[in-house]
């Protein structure tokens, strides 16, 4: 097994797309123009004051917020993809455990909608996790990408332009 | 969204609190948008300072510059700021075998002399009676698949893009200043445009290659180091019949360029700043326009389109696509 740096970014699109995933790892990123990120970012900024805000963890899981070093947010602006959100906090809340920081659960932030959801890490999450790394691992070393998925997603997906064309 | 900012006035362009600041010696100022700029063209004589470039690298704003007599001298381009190892690898893998090269090479020709013929048609259709250039470019292309290397290659192109120059005496229809005169200046004129016209398509080009991770300097059909982004040529092969030369013929069939707007004792080859400017304006808004793109069911823009075959190269060095180049489909 390779020892990979798995971020929250690439734990969230092997839910959304693992094509997504692939291309993300290999460094072809369309984001940069996508105006859902700018979006994003904006939010970002204006949700939380300015300490505590986007901790970057071992240099690879980047945590919107800590609050006390308890409970992670993570903000997001729709719930479109929820589930994939739920596992990426999942996963924050694993990662950060593992390194001795004693988080009890996560929260997930709409702050346009004015909503939050509680995110707790089973044991039985726990192993999910670790085999989900496990298929992270390989999709990332295959030579090739995976398809396109032909899904509804795909059209306000930032890479929408590339994998249909 | 973004634009691009075209500079004809002699001044100094500096950093300015959160813009960039273009002050003519008369005191007047313009004040560029940094949030809403893809790039920068320095017509005039310009001065600026590292603070300004440092400024445009933080921003990504590429600046290409032209010398007093409008020939394109050069880009800052800001450092590389998103790069892939693999793609890197495998643009670099797909020069070095001949086999692949000269694949995509042929995928470059094959769409630019599809685009070319369109043209023609087009004309053809409009009583320019050009049938035998018809025929002869589409015996011409038939060598293209057959082409053993990229020196053959370049052969085919080089023919096909005589016999298509050959027949813009008949599209070209401006009679005062092109079809009464000696063969010469009217020759001159043309070349000037062309030559103008072809360095605005390279820096568009380089413009959007630069948003992407693939390194401008390895090519295809162009030889890397015949000019430093030499990516950038091969694209604009595909785009010059669709962009520049459709431009070109739009200026001079309606009286827009006309001699005037060269220095006679330039011999034509000096293009006037009112001529640059003219032709500016129409490439701006020819860049702008929409087209509804049949694939991707969007509207998309002719620069756009520039950007989309980025991404279908990427993915044929990725193995996961096989390219096409772009072919005018209306
Ligand atoms: S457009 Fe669709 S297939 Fe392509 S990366 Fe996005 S979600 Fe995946």
């Amino acid at each position: 097994m390779i020892c990979l740096r798995i971020t929250g970014t690439m734990f969230y699109y092997y839910f959304v797309c693992q094509r997504k995933l692939w291309y993300f790892v290999n460094n072809i990123t369309l984001e940069q123009e996508n105006e859902n990120v700018l979006l994003g970012k904006l939010i970002d900024e204006s949700s939380y004051g300015r300490e505590d805000k986007q901790v970057l963890i071992d240099e690879t899981v980047n945590v919107d917020f800590i609050k006390d070093w308890k409970v992670l947010h993570e903000v997001k602006k729709s719930k479109s993809i929820e589930e994939a959100s739920m596992w990426q906090v999942k996963y924050y809340i694993y990662f950060l455990r593992q390194r001795g920081i004693k988080i009890e659960k996560g929260v997930l932030d709409y702050p346009k909608i004015k909503q939050r959801k509680e995110v707790l890490l089973t044991k039985q999450d726990e192993k999910e996790i670790e085999e989900i790394l496990h298929s992270i691992e390989k999709i990332v070393i295959q030579e090739k990408s995976p398809e396109v998925i032909d899904s509804k997603i795909c059209r306000a997906c930032a890479y929408y332009e590339f994998c249909y064309i | 969204m973004s634009e691009s900012f075209y500079l004809f006035s002699d001044g100094e362009l500096k950093r300015k609190d959160n813009v960039l600041r273009m002050t003519a010696p008369d005191g007047n100022f313009k004040d560029i948008k940094v949030n809403m700029t893809r790039d920068i063209y320095l017509f005039g004589e310009v001065s600026l300072n590292t603070k300004a470039l440092n400024y445009a690298g933080q921003l990504s704003i590429p600046i290409h510059i032209f010398n007093f007599y409008g020939f394109y001298t050069g880009s800052f381009f800001p450092k590389e700021t998103s790069v892939s190892g693999k793609l890197l690898v495998e643009q670099v893998m797909h020069y070095s075998e001949d086999s692949k090269r000269l694949k995509i090479a042929k995928a470059f020709i094959e769409a630019a002399s599809y685009n070319i013929l369109r043209n023609i048609r087009y004309y053809n259709e409009r009583n320019r009676d050009l049938e035998n250039t018809i025929n002869e470019i589409k015996n011409l292309r038939n060598g293209i698949e057959s082409a053993g290397d990229i020196k053959s290659l370049m052969g085919v192109e080089g023919s096909i893009r005589k016999v298509y120059y050959e027949c813009w005496t008949s599209i070209i229809k401006q009679e005062v200043d092109f079809e009464k005169r000696v063969k010469r200046p009217p020759d001159n004129m043309v070349n000037t445009l062309i030559s103008f016209v072809n360095s605005l398509i390279y820096t568009s080009c380089l413009s959007e290659i630069y948003v992407t991770q693939l390194n401008p300097t390895v090519s295809y059909l162009h030889s890397p180091g015949e000019r430093r982004f030499s990516l950038c040529l091969d694209i604009s092969e595909i785009f010059k019949p669709l962009i520049g030369d459709r431009l070109i013929f739009s200026l001079l069939n309606r009286n827009m360029i006309t001699e005037k707007d060269f220095e006679k004792d330039s011999n034509y080859f000096y293009l006037k700043d009112t001529g640059r400017k003219k032709i500016l304006m129409e490439y701006d808004e020819s860049m702008n326009r929409t087209i509804k793109h049949k694939e991707l069911g969007r509207n998309v823009s002719y620069r756009h389109l520039i950007r989309l075959e980025c991404y279908k190269l990427i993915k044929h060095l990725m193995g996961d696509k096989e390219y096409e180049g772009f072919k005018i489909w209306w």
